[in-house]
C-alpha cells in the first residue's frame, strides 16, 4: 500500500510540474461543455424557405401561410418563376421551396385533385428530413381541412368522415428539447476523452524518457505501479465528472431524476474500460506520437459508433455487433437513463453488467500485456 | 526579420521528412487512418429514422384493431416488439430503451369506428432523443391520416359514392442528394472531421518534441528563422495529408459513389488551404505548450468535439444561439465543410464559395503567422523561464 501511495504522490507531483496542465484538465471540460451544450442541438426551426407561388390565388395564399405560420419555415424570398429557386439552394440562402403551379385554386374548387411540390437540400440530410416531415405534415392538415370542407357540402349522403384521433404524449422530455438528450452525451465523451488521453500517455511517457528502466529497477510490483499510475486519473475524472454534471444540472437545468450515487459508482465502471484501453495502448506504443495517434483511433468510434447521435439500431447489422464492444454504447443509454428517466438499477442492472464485464476484460488484457512487456 | 530563403527551409524539410519516416506507425496512421475511418464510417452511420422499436396495447383485439396494427407491423418506420395487454407493462420497457414509442388503442375502438364516430388512440413517444421522438410523433400521425382516409373512403364506396378523389397530392424533392442518402452527406462531413483531428495532431507534436528532448536549442542556434522552421516543419505534412485527402476522396468516390461534382482544381485548392490552416493550429498548440502531454490534450481538446458539433457537421449551424454561431467561425472545419458540400455535391463555383475561401486563407495566415511570432517571443522570454525553474 505505501508503494502504491508513493507512486500516486510522484505522478500528482509530475502533473503539477506542468503549469498548464490542470487548468487543461479541469476548467476545459467545463468549457466545452457550455459551449457545446447550446450548440448541440437538433431541434430545427425557421428553416430558411423560398416560395414560389405561380397560381396566386386565395386558395394558394392560404396554403402557403400553413407553413409560414407553423413556425418551422421562415419565409426568405418569394419568387415568381421555378429557376429563380436555383439561386438560393445553391449558395445555402434557403434550405427548402414550396411551388405551387398554376391552376392550383381552380382544381380544388372543381374537385379535381391538385398538386405542390416540396423541395429540400438534400445535401444537409438531417435538417432536409425533418423539414420535409413537417411540410408533409402542414400539407396533410390542409388536405383533411379540404376534405371536411366537402363533407359539410354533401352532408345530404349520411356519411360522416372518420378521423381516428391520436393523442400524443410524449414521456421523460415534455417539451421535445433535444438538448436534455445532446448534454449528458456530451458528458459521457468529455469523461472518457480525458481519462483515455491521460491514461494512454502516462506509461509511454515513462518509456520515452528512459525513466522506466528506473522504475522497475525499484522493488514496486507491477501491480502496484497501475495501480499507483492510474488512481490519480480516476481521481481526475470523477471530480471532473462531478463539475460536468453541476454544469449540467444548474446550468442548462437538465433534469436529474434517478440517483447521483448510482451515476458515479457507473462512472467508475465506465473509467476502468477507459483506463484499460489507455493503458494498453501506453503498452503498444513507442512514443508518445504513436500513442497519441492510437487514442485517436480508439476515439473516434466511441463518438460515432456508440449511439451519442447516429442511432444504433439505423447501423447495418454487423456494425450493430461491433458496437457491443464499445463502452460508451452502454454508458451513454446509463447516463441518459439516469438524468432523464430516473431509471434505477432494475431497468440498469444488464447494460452495467455489460459495462463491467467489458471493463474487467478489457483491463485484464492490458494489465497481461504489460507484464509481457514488463519480462 | 531576414527574408526566407529555400537554401534555409531545404534542411528543414530533409530533416522533417527523415524524422517523419523513421516512425512508420504514425507515417500510417497519418496516410490511411482517414481513409479507414471513412470506410468503417461511412457504412456505419446514418441519419435515417427508421426501425423505430414500437410495443402495441390492444386493449380493444377486434379484427378492426388489428387490422390497424398490421400497418404498424408492415411499415419501415416501425420495428413492432410487443404486443402488451395493459398499459402499465409500457413502463419498465420504455424505461430501459427496449421500446420508444407505444400505441394504446382504446376498448371501444372498433365500435367506435364503425357508428362513425371518431375514436381516439393514445401514442406514447420516448421524447428523451428529440430528434426521434418528434420524427415517431409525425409517423404514427401520417400512418393514422391514411388510415382514417381509407376507412371514410370505403364508407364512401360502400354508399355508392366512389370517384371521390383525395384533394391534394404533394410531389417532395430532395436536390443535390435525390435519395436522402446519409453517404452524400456524410463524406464530405467525415472528411472535414477526420482530417481536421488526425492533421491538427501530427504537428501538434513538432516543435513541443524538440523542445523535451532539447534539440529546439540546436535549431535556435541555427541561423534558421521561425518561419523559415514553421513553413519547413508543416509543408512536409502538407504534402503527406494532401495523399491522404485524396485517399479519402477516392473511396468516397469508388465505395460510396460520391462523384465531385464540381471542378477539381478548386477543391485542391480548398483542400491544400484547409490542411495548411489545420497543420498551423498543431504547429501553433506545439509553440504554446511544454509537455507532449499537454500539447496532446489540447490538441484533443480543440478539434475532436468542437469540429464534431461546431462545423455544421451533423448540427445546423442556424439553430444554435447567436453567441456559439459567433464562436463557430473559429473553427476552420466549418468553412472546409462549406465549400466541401458546394464542390462535391452542388457543384457550384467559385462565385459561390469565395467567402470560404477568404476565411481559409485567413485561418491559414493567421495559425502559421501567431506560430511563428510565438516561436521568436520564446526565442527572449528562454532565459528567465530558465531561471525559475532552477
Amino acid at each position: 500500500m505505501r508503494a502504491v501511495l508513493s507512486i500516486i504522490w510522484k505522478e500528482f507531483v509530475q502533473l503539477r510540474r506542468d503549469p498548464r496542465l490542470f487548468p487543461v484538465i479541469f476548467i476545459s471540460p467545463v468549457l466545452q461543455l457550455l459551449l457545446l451544450g447550446y450548440a448541440a442541438n437538433l431541434d430545427v426551426r425557421d428553416i430558411p424557405s423560398v416560395v414560389c407561388d405561380m397560381d396566386r390565388s386565395q386558395a394558394s395564399r392560404g396554403f402557403v401561410d400553413g407553413f409560414a405560420n407553423s413556425g418551422y419555415f421562415s419565409i426568405r424570398a418569394r419568387v415568381e418563376r421555378m429557376e429563380d429557386i436555383d439561386r438560393y439552394l445553391d449558395n445555402g440562402k434557403a434550405a427548402m421551396a414550396f411551388v405551387v403551379p398554376r391552376g392550383f385554386g381552380d382544381k380544388l374548387a372543381g374537385g379535381k385533385q391538385a398538386s405542390v411540390m416540396i423541395i429540400a437540400d438534400g445535401a444537409e440530410s438531417q435538417s432536409a428530413t425533418i423539414g420535409v416531415n413537417y411540410a408533409t405534415m402542414i400539407a396533410g392538415r390542409y388536405t383533411q381541412r379540404v376534405i371536411l370542407d366537402k363533407f359539410e357540402r354533401i352532408k345530404a349522403s349520411g356519411v360522416r368522415p372518420v378521423l381516428v384521433d391520436s393523442e400524443v404524449r410524449v414521456w421523460y422530455n415534455p417539451e421535445l428539447r433535444s438538448r436534455n438528450f445532446m448534454i449528458p452525451g456530451v458528458l459521457g465523451l468529455i469523461l472518457m476523452i480525458m481519462t483515455l488521453s491521460l491514461a494512454s500517455m502516462g506509461i509511454v511517457r515513462e518509456k520515452e524518457n528512459g525513466t522506466m528502466e528506473q522504475l522497475i529497477v525499484t522493488p514496486i510490483r507491477p501491480h502496484q505501479l497501475i495501480v499507483g499510475k492510474l488512481l490519480p486519473f480516476v481521481l481526475i475524472g470523477l471530480v471532473e465528472a462531478a463539475f460536468v454534471v453541476a454544469v449540467a444540472k444548474w446550468w442548462f437545468l437538465i433534469p436529474v431524476r434517478g440517483s447521483v450515487p448510482l451515476l458515479f459508482a457507473l462512472s467508475l465502471a465506465f473509467m476502468l474500460n477507459t483506463l484499460g484501453i489507455g493503458l494498453f495502448i501506453s503498452t503498444i506504443s513507442r512514443t508518445q506520437q504513436q500513442a497519441m495517434f492510437t487514442t485517436i483511433f480508439f476515439i473516434m468510434p466511441m463518438i460515432l459508433l456508440g449511439g451519442f447521435v447516429f442511432p444504433i439500431e439505423n447501423m447495418p447489422r454487423f456494425f450493430q455487433l461491433v458496437s457491443h464492444a464499445i463502452p460508451t454504447r452502454y454508458f451513454f443509454v446509463i447516463i441518459r437513463g439516469i438524468l432523464l428517466r430516473g431509471a434505477g438499477w432494475p431497468e440498469l442492472w444488464d447494460q452495467a453488467a455489460a459495462l463491467l464485464v467489458l471493463g474487467a476484460v478489457l483491463f485484464f488484457l492490458s494489465v497481461l500485456r504489460f507484464h509481457k512487456k514488463l519480462e | 526579420m531576414k527574408p526566407l530563403s529555400l537554401r534555409c527551409l531545404r534542411p528543414v524539410i530533409k530533416k522533417e521528412f527523415r524524422q517523419i519516416r523513421r516512425d512508420a506507425r504514425s507515417l500510417m496512421f497519418m496516410i490511411f487512418l482517414p481513409a479507414f475511418m471513412l470506410l468503417m464510417f461511412g457504412y456505419a452511420l446514418n441519419f435515417d429514422v427508421k426501425h423505430i422499436p414500437l410495443a402495441v396495447v390492444d386493449e380493444d383485439s377486434s379484427r378492426t384493431s388489428r387490422d390497424l396494427v398490421d400497418k404498424f407491423r408492415t411499415t419501415e418506420y416501425f420495428d413492432l416488439k410487443a404486443v402488451l395487454g395493459k398499459t402499465r407493462e409500457i413502463d419498465p420497457l420504455m424505461g430501459r430503451e427496449a421500446i420508444r414509442a407505444a400505441l394504446v388503442i382504446p376498448p371501444q375502438f372498433s365500435e367506435d369506428l364503425l357508428a362513425g364516430r371518431s375514436p381516439s388512440v393514445q401514442v406514447i413517444v420516448d421524447g428523451s432523443n428529440a430528434m426521434s421522438g418528434t420524427t415517431a410523433a409525425g409517423y404514427v400521425g401520417a400512418i393514422l391520416q391514411s388510415y382514417s382516409q381509407r376507412i371514410t373512403l370505403e364508407a364512401l364506396e360502400r354508399r355508392g359514392l366512389a370517384g371521390f378523389a383525395v384533394p391534394l397530392s404533394q410531389e417532395v424533392r430532395i436536390w443535390y442528394n435525390p435519395e436522402l442518402r446519409s453517404a452524400r452527406f456524410l463524406v464530405p462531413g467525415l472528411m472535414a472531421f477526420i482530417l481536421m483531428v488526425i492533421v491538427t495532431v501530427s504537428t501538434a507534436f513538432s516543435v513541443v518534441r524538440e523542445k523535451e528532448r532539447g534539440t529546439m536549442d540546436q535549431i535556435r542556434l541555427s541561423s534558421i528563422s521561425p518561419l523559415e522552421l514553421i513553413l519547413g516543419k508543416v509543408i512536409p505534412y502538407v504534402v503527406i495529408s494532401l495523399a491522404s485527402a485524396h485517399l479519402v476522396l477516392l473511396l468516397g468516390e469508388i465505395l460510396f459513389g460520391v462523384g465531385i461534382r464540381g471542378s477539381y482544381p478548386l477543391l485542391l485548392l480548398a483542400m491544400a488551404l484547409f490542411l495548411t490552416g489545420a497543420l498551423g493550429q498543431g504547429i501553433l498548440i506545439s509553440a504554446v505548450t511544454r509537455t507532449q502531454q499537454v500539447a496532446f490534450l489540447i490538441a484533443v481538446l480543440t478539434t475532436l468535439l468542437p469540429t464534431f458539433i461546431l462545423s455544421g457537421f451533423v448540427f445546423p449551424i442556424r439553430n444554435m444561439p447567436a453567441a456559439v454561431q459567433a464562436i463557430t467561425y473559429l473553427v476552420p472545419g466549418r468553412y472546409f465543410l462549406a465549400a466541401l458540400r458546394g464542390i462535391i455535391l452542388k457543384g457550384v463555383g467559385f462565385g459561390a464559395v469565395w467567402p470560404q475561401f477568404l476565411l481559409l486563407v485567413g485561418f491559414a495566415a493567421l495559425s502559421l503567422g501567431a506560430s511563428a511570432a510565438r516561436l521568436r517571443l520564446g526565442d527572449e522570454e528562454r532565459p528567465r523561464r530558465r531561471r525559475r525553474v532552477r
